[in-house]
């Protein structure tokens, strides 16, 4: 079984939703990001949501732009994001890792050179967010051979036509961006959240995570009501990037946003 | 020309999913799919709908003024001592480019679908002004975005946009050009996609885009074809349009594509030459690849990032291509050359004196390969040269280069 299905399945039996924190790899420098993986994960993250740095991120807000001409000033390559999870690797067996980002800096790899490498270096699931699945038939192949899941996104613009064929398509679990925006845009309305997971669920039985939109402890604990797991970004980026002078606190300070949120899903 | 493809059947591309064989498709995130595909089935019905095509056809007659003329410009002709040089007049529409016949065309569709509100971006600002024209007309409201660097460099169109009601919203991210208000744009459609009719300026970006505005341009091209015919009794030798994302090229090349014997080349910017990596000039020297919703070539460094281009042109500083140029280049129906500032610079100054003429810095492009490519022809062989906008908005840049401040 896969590292993100047995996820999901142990925090099924213990009853708890999942924690999926969001940090663009190589921000604010290359050497803090396993580090701060390793923290995360401490402080209660279930699943690591790594960002490939991308110079046109078109679906992204304003901090995660900045996140990743943050780490574009330190050339942070996809091959070096594969390095990192390799590394992330060598501590922690466990937690599932999933690649998020936009189809271009793979392209260069090529399809199953990227899937063979991420596999090898210890990546369970990638997301790409410009890639939906009328586009991604060779690059799905490539995934499925190298025992990945590829990840979709729902919106809540998304027919319901399209919610059975992407949840057909997919794996592992799909990523329902909670609102019509950016990554980090203002907040959710949890009920309208609700009532589309609810025709989601008609058409799958893989995990829903819920992202875009989630900045505190509150609202993490509300949409661990109606979702399977938590997805948070924005928030932490703007962490990261406050400390950009003072790296050295990043982990700790970062991670404390996490434990915070983890608390109150669990209370 | 030998092709190893069916011209008919190219020519009725994009096939149903949007590719122009390995080009195009739609690269968007999830949020904007149900739109892009509402855009699309509003378009397919629309565009056999009679009633639609009239009043397109209307406007483009009496608020765009064309058809454009097809001019002799025997003089220039002279002077070079080849080919017969005709100019496409797009240079002479409403507004002062080839950009009104698209935004005409996307502001009925935008009318057609109730949306009170459009955006788009601009680079040159040509596309931004003709935008921001269409909406007071419509009485649509209008945002535009534009590069940061761009709006430096493009100051009397900022202005005309201002006194037309639109608003312009500098960007200020990434290399702060055209790119960048592209990127921008999405994420307010993303943001704004129940209200709001996104404007794209050319013929690149998420099916359906490339083809309906290819749909919209390729009035230039039907033209020229019966213009031409009309005035000398055949068809031209070769045509020559300026590409950055692509539109007035494609406008002027679809209508010819089954035309096999007329030669189609699009003239990228070469900025300080190929060799230097300082220009914008995807198809001569960049490599196939993914952004802003299309498969197409794009300017990229080894790590698949993007990378910064350079043109004295705003209006070709873009570092992607509208995919259809891309197929037409894979498949050997058209060619794509390059021409440096300094050689469209001097192209600018030449037809501005010998025929009274001032092309925008794009055109000018086309103009300076036309005269290279002209000079090795017969005198009885003739060159349809795209003349897409012209050059009172660059008045500044050129001035500028002759050091004096207007």
């Amino acid at each position: 079984m896969s590292r993100i299905n047995s996820c999901f399945e142990k925090l099924g039996q213990q009853g708890r939703k999942a924690l999926i924190p969001y940090i663009t790899a190589g921000d604010p420098s290359p050497a803090v990001s396993v580090p701060l993986m390793h923290a995360l994960v401490e402080a209660g993250a279930d699943i690591i949501e790594l960002g490939v740095p991308f110079s046109d991120p078109m679906a992204d807000g304003p901090v995660i732009q900045l996140a990743c001409e943050r780490a574009l000033e330190h050339n942070v390559r996809l091959v070096d994001v594969l390095e990192m999870v390799r590394e992330f690797r060598q501590k922690d067996g466990e937690t599932p890792v999933v690649l998020m980002g936009y189809l271009n800096p793979v392209e260069v790899l090529g399809y199953d050179n990227f899937a063979s490498q991420a596999a090898a270096a210890g990546v369970d699931g990638v997301l790409t967010v410009d890639l939906p699945p009328e586009e991604a038939g060779e690059f799905g192949e490539a995934l499925r051979a190298n025992g990945l899941d590829c990840i979709y996104l729902l919106a809540p613009t998304t027919t319901e036509q399209r919610i059975q064929h992407i949840c057909d398509s997919g794996s592992g679990y799909v990523y329902y961006v909670s609102v019509k925006g950016v990554t980090g845009s203002a907040s959710l309305d949890v009920q309208a959240v609700a009532e589309k997971l609810d025709l989601v669920r008609k058409y799958t039985d893989m995990p829903i995570g819920v992202g875009f939109g989630i900045g505190t402890a509150e609202a993490a604990k509300a949409v661990s009501a109606v979702a399977d797991g938590v997805i948070v970004g924005s928030v932490l980026v703007k962490q990261i990037a406050a400390l950009a002078d003072d790296q050295e606190k990043i982990p700790e300070k970062v991670a404390a946003i996490i434990a915070e949120m983890r608390a109150a899903m669990n209370a | 020309m030998s092709t190893k493809f069916d011209l008919a059947a190219m020519k009725e591309l994009p096939d149903s999913s949007g590719h122009f064989g390995p080009y195009g498709g739609r690269f968007v995130s999830e949020t904007l799919m149900a739109a892009l595909s509402q855009l699309e089935q509003t378009y397919e019905k629309l565009k056999n709908d009679p009633d639609f095509q009239a009043e397109f056809d209307k406007d483009l007659a009496y608020y765009v003024g064309r058809p454009s003329p097809l001019y002799h410009a025997e003089r220039l002709s002279r002077e070079v001592g080849g080919a017969q040089i005709y100019l496409k007049r797009e240079d002479l529409n409403h507004t002062g480019a080839h950009k009104v016949n698209n935004t005409i065309g996307q502001a009925l569709l935008a009318k057609y679908t109730g949306k009170p509100r459009v955006i788009a971006e601009t680079g040159a600002g040509q596309h931004g002004v003709a935008s921001a024209t269409v909406a007071a007309r419509l009485g649509l409201e209008c945002q535009v975005y534009m590069g940061a660097e761009d709006v430096e460099r493009q100051k009397l169109n900022v202005y005309r946009m201002k006194l037309l009601g639109a608003e312009v919203i500098p960007v200020e991210s990434g290399t702060r050009t055209l790119k960048d208000a592209l990127n921008e744009a999405m994420r307010d459609w993303v943001t704004n996609v129940d209200n709001t009719f996104y404007i794209i300026g050319t013929a690149a970006g998420p099916h359906p885009y490339p083809m309906l505005v290819r749909d919209f341009q390729a009035v230039i091209g039907r033209e020229a074809r019966q213009q031409c015919l009309a005035q000398t009794g055949r068809l031209p030798d070769a045509l020559v349009a300026c590409v950055g994302g692509g539109s007035n090229a494609i406008g002027l090349f679809h209508p010819f594509i089954g035309d096999e014997t007329v030669r189609m080349i699009g003239v990228e910017a070469g900025g300080h030459g190929l060799e230097t990596g300082a220009h914008a000039a995807p198809l001569c020297a960049g490599r196939p690849g993914v952004l802003h919703g299309n498969r197409t070539y794009l300017m990229e460094d080894d790590a698949g990032q993007i990378i910064g281009t350079h043109s004295v042109s705003a209006g070709l500083d873009y570092p992607g291509v509208g995919p259809e140029h891309a197929w037409l280049k894979d498949a050997g129906r058209a060619e794509y050359v390059a021409i440096n500032d300094d050689e469209a610079m001097n192209a600018f100054r030449t037809l501005t004196q010998v025929e009274g003429i001032m092309p925008a810095l794009e055109s000018s492009h086309a103009v300076a390969h036309a005269m290279k490519m002209a000079a090795d022809m017969d005198k009885d062989q003739i060159l349809v040269v795209n003349l897409s906008g012209r050059g009172d908005k660059d008045i500044h840049t050129v001035a500028q280069i002759d050091g004096i401040i207007v």
